[in-house]
């Protein structure tokens, strides 16, 4: 096998960090040398690049796709179509097999891939794509996501019909309820589409094997998934097909659909070199999937007092052209659509479409942060209608331990909500506006204000999260760890394939591995496919389900050092542990060093950890035990704005978030700002633009992500109340903070405004003429 | 076209570079120097952050044949050996890395910063890392990463 240049390698974990402490990153040092090797750094002598040819419509007929221009020009070595997909034609995720690798015949979003070059220079390439003449029939886009989810008469998009999933939730007897509602509110909300914009791009290198199969080094979210779709598609069998996860600039759900990594193996496979592709700004844009963008109706009846007696609510959810996550972001939307409260009657109705907008699935908050956007609005409607406070309003609904979901699941670890949201009402507030210092003004150093028309408000904002995958989808994870002396010292080697995305998984597979087996040292393989699946970096789930897999497979490899203690010492101990690079005894006190104990001895063991096992929906009522686990996080956002020009300068961030057991604090740490960062960029200033099906701002100049100008402080109280089921306790943490920190900001914006609002994001013209949408 | 110039100390040349390639591609295409990062290639992130004569730019906007006989220092030069600058040390240590990929061009600017100011304030830090984008941290912790760079550097002073 011939290995590119920058091919990840075996990593040492530095420190000597347990369970609990904040050990360095394994990868750290080289990230911060430029050493660290990303997707898009690979390099083999011989290699060409790829390029992809994508729609610039929406919805058009393919009629005649000419190549021959392009495959005469100087430099290129293969330009490829649908005929030259080797063998199925289709892939998407969940089974659902209904997007084309290459288009066939008509496309249905813009920028969905229809011809692939491979030449000498990224620049031949896209001189080359410029030859291929297509005739196309335009067609007028379908784009009204209502009409797709309501109107049978509404064309389809695709052979998948319309809608793609419809999941109800009944509780109770709506009807009833609201004859006998005190106050009744209603809001209708809208989510625009979010992007991940991870900083990485997609990227990576095939390499034709002599097998006549292919090395593929990636950046991907789930190997094993992408490894069952890429198979069938290049018609190869899945052990010619060696995938090594290679740098991951960052994932945030984006990356678990497929997308260079068919194309890149079907040239490498034609030319016989390798092959690269790298998609530049512009392109990954259209090159993966984004947020779902939503349309929402509320309705709420309580209590004069504020006891929410029941809730009705439609959400309608735009996955585009394909399938992609959409059916389990509609289970998502659904179980948790009136969030972590306690409702007696209930009927939710969410509905996933497709259109000719652009495609959408995952990301981080995996439809729980477009409703949670919705229910924490009402809350606030609810609050003002009741004469109550927001955190009150809260309380008075809040589920905790031995609550019931709209699912009728109930929630089995400590939930302390209300005490949460207590603690968030109570950490001290940030000071008063400086107008001394222009930066600190909404506008900052454009100097738009002095402090005139400044008004500062306060908002709360609670998300529950369901981490791991849910409806009854076994996602486990495999762990293979091997323990030896290496130089002297017992050294153990993890390898999984679950993939680093930023998130910091290898380091705490490191402090577990030390935990588990007493050892200092801790080398992480590269994350790869000869060894067993160890499902998605997505549903926060990786210290979960691969930490859990992690741990089992140490077990197992203590056992064994265990079983050598007779052999090596001549009699049996029955309270062995591995501490402090020692075999201890309970009773007999330090036996022999690990390394004596070992001697030569390799062991090595694989294991899987399954997490307890979820249900289905039910498709009528769609009750069930569906989520593995629930995380929550509060938030309290303090803005200032300036309501002659509608700018919002977000003044600090608190949140009160309860991860079980504090495995990394720094990365835990890490996770909620980079999260809140995330709810903020949707709350105030992230959406891809879409008129017609077209997206009008596909470029970092004009989709906006926060910049360290437009995030704020952050008072972090991180709790520890432990969910029994999990590995330590543990519980994800990367998404909750991205549901609740949205509305938090949202809410403080109305507080200072006493707008409406409710559209995210929210832009200036929304609080300067707020008759605008 | 050849472009010849200085990278990290070195004298480089290359040839056959087409004159519509950027400094970045050149660096990480033709010299095996791929730490500046190319995360939007359109000088919206900083990801690709270099020095050129000493000044940080983007090397996404500067054209390959504008390099030609000047002096580069990208993220793979500024560690001595072994011996990693204040900055990264301090980026590894607060845990201002996750994904990484906005690490090279923060690293390159925050250094320049704290070369050029004794004790930035937040507001001086915020400002000079603001063209600089990163999805990961919230930037809190890169925040922290470089008070701890600049306080080190005060006290070796
Ligand atoms: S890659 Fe140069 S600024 Fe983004
Ligand atoms: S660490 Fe991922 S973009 Fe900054």
């Amino acid at each position: 096998m011939t290995i590119p240049l920058r091919a990840p390698r075996d990593i040492a974990a530095p420190g000597t960090g347990r369970v609990g402490d904040s050990p360095l990153r394994p990868d750290g040092t080289l990230k911060v040398k430029g050493e660290f090797a990303y997707s898009s750094d690979l390099w083999m002598d011989g290699m060409l690049w790829g390029a992809t040819l994508r729609s610039p419509h929406p919805r058009a007929r393919i009629v005649s796709i000419d190549i021959a221009e392009a495959l005469a020009h100087p430099g290129v070595h293969a330009v490829l179509t649908h005929e030259d997909v080797p063998g199925r034609k289709h892939y998407g995720l969940d089974h659902t097999w209904d997007q084309p690798v290459l288009a066939i015949g008509e496309v249905r979003h813009q920028g969905e891939p229809i011809a692939l070059v491979a030449a000498d220079h990224p620049e031949t390439a896209r001189r080359a794509m410029d030859k291929i003449r297509i005739e196309w029939e335009v067609l007028e886009p379908l784009v009204d996501a209502r009409r797709a989810a309501f109107d049978p008469a509404y064309p389809q998009v695709q052979e998948r019909k319309n809608p793609a999933r419809h999941q109800p939730v009944r509780v109770g007897d709506v009807a009833r309820a609201k004859q006998e509602a005190e106050v009744v509110v209603t809001g209708v909300y809208e989510v625009g589409i979010q992007d991940q914009a991870f900083l990485g791009p997609e990227s990576g290198l095939a390499v034709p094997a002599e097998d006549g199969g292919v090395d593929l080094y990636v950046a991907t979210q789930w190997m094993h998934n992408d490894l069952k779709q890429i198979a069938p598609c290049l018609g190869l069998p899945e052990e010619k097909i060696r995938m090594t996860l290679s740098g991951v600039g960052g994932a945030f759900g984006g990356r678990e659909d497929l997308s260079m990594q068919i194309h890149a193996a079907m040239l490498a496979l034609r030319t016989g070199r390798p092959v690269k592709m790298v998609y530049n700004r512009h392109e990954s844009f259209f090159g993966h999937v984004h947020r779902h963008p939503a349309q929402m109706r509320y309705e709420y009846g309580a209590t004069r007092d504020g006891k929410i007696l029941y809730a009705d609510v439609e959400i309608i959810l735009d996955g585009g052209a394909y399938t992609s996550a959409t059916l389990n972001v509609v289970g998502n939307a659904a179980s948790l659509g009136v969030g972590p409260y306690e409702i007696p009657n209930i009927k939710i109705d969410a509905y996933g479409v497709y259109t000719n907008n652009p495609p959408c699935g995952a990301m981080r908050g995996f439809g729980a942060v477009q409703a949670c956007f919705a229910y924490e609005s009402m809350m606030d409607k609810l609050a003002a209608a009741c004469g109550l406070d927001p955190v009150t309003i809260r309380q008075i609904n809040a589920c905790k331990q031995g609550s019931k979901l709209a699912t009728g699941q109930v929630i089995e670890a400590p939930l302390p909500m209300a005490e949460m949201l207590q603690t968030a009402r109570e950490l001290p507030l940030p000071p008063p506006l400086d107008p001394t210092d222009l930066r600190n003004l909404p506008g900052g150093a454009s100097q738009t204000t002095h402090g005139e028309g400044v008004r500062r408000g306060i908002g709360y904002g609670v998300g529950i999260k369901n981490i791991c995958f849910s409806e009854g989808f076994d996602d486990y994870s495999t762990a293979r760890v091997r323990l030896e002396v290496i130089g002297g010292e017992a050294t153990a080697l993890v390898h999984t394939a679950a993939a680093e995305v930023g998130q910091g998984l290898v380091t705490i597979e490191a402090q577990i591995a030390r935990t588990e087996l007493g050892v200092d040292r801790v080398v992480i393989h590269p994350a790869d496919n000869r060894v067993g699946d160890a499902g998605s970096s997505s549903a926060s789930r990786q210290s979960y389900m691969t930490g859990g897999a992690v741990k089992v497979a140490c077990e197992a490899v203590r056992e064994r050092v265990f079983e050598l203690v007779p052999v090596r010492l001549g009699r049996t101990y029955p309270d062995l542990s591995l501490e402090g690079g020692k075999v201890v005894s309970a009773s007999a006190g330090v036996l022999a060093s690990i390394e004596d104990v070992l001697g030569e001895e390799v062991i090595e063991e694989t294991r899987e950890f399954h997490h307890h096992p979820t249900t289905g929906m039910d498709p009528v009522t769609g009750q069930g035990s569906t989520h593995t686990q629930l995380a929550m996080c509060v938030h309290r956002a303090v803005v200032d704005v300036d309501v002659e020009l509608g700018l919002v300068k977000v003044v600090e961030l608190a949140a009160v978030q309860d991860v079980g057991k504090v495995i990394n604090r720094v990365s835990v740490e890490g996770q909620i700002h980079g999260g809140s960062a995330q709810g903020l960029g949707l709350a105030v200033m992230e959406e891809i633009v879409v008129t017609g099906g077209k997206v009008r701002n596909p470029s970092f100049t004009d989709y906006l992500i926060p910049t360290v100008l437009d995030m704020p402080p952050m008072r972090l109280e991180i709790l520890e109340n432990a969910d029994p089921r999990a590995p330590y306790g543990l519980r994800g943490v990367g998404e909750p903070p991205t549901l609740s920190s949205t509305p938090a900001i949202v809410a403080a914006i109305r507080d200072a405004t006493g707008l409406d609002l409710n559209r995210v994001p929210v832009r200036p013209e929304h609080i300067t003429s707020p008759a605008a949408p | 076209m050849r472009v010849s110039f200085t990278v990290n100390g070195r004298r480089e040349t290359v040839d056959d570079v087409w004159e519509g390639e950027s400094l970045l591609y050149v660096l990480r295409e033709r010299m095996g120097l791929p730490g500046s990062k190319n995360a939007c290639e359109q000088g919206e992130c900083g990801s690709c952050t270099v020095y050129l004569d000493g000044t940080p730019v983007c090397a996404c906007l500067v054209a390959a044949g504008q390099a030609e006989g000047r002096e580069v220092r990208t993220v793979e030069g500024l560690a001595d050996g072994d011996r990693l600058d204040p900055v990264q040390e301090a980026f590894v240590e607060c845990g201002a890395v996750q994904c990484g990929f906005c690490t090279p061009g923060l690293v390159v600017q925050a250094h320049d910063l704290i070369e050029r100011v004794e004790q930035p304030s937040d507001a001086e830090i915020r400002e000079a890392l603001a063209g600089n984008l990163c999805r990961c941290t919230g930037y809190e912790k890169i925040l922290d990463a470089v008070r701890l760079a600049a306080a080190r550097k005060a006290a070796d002073r």
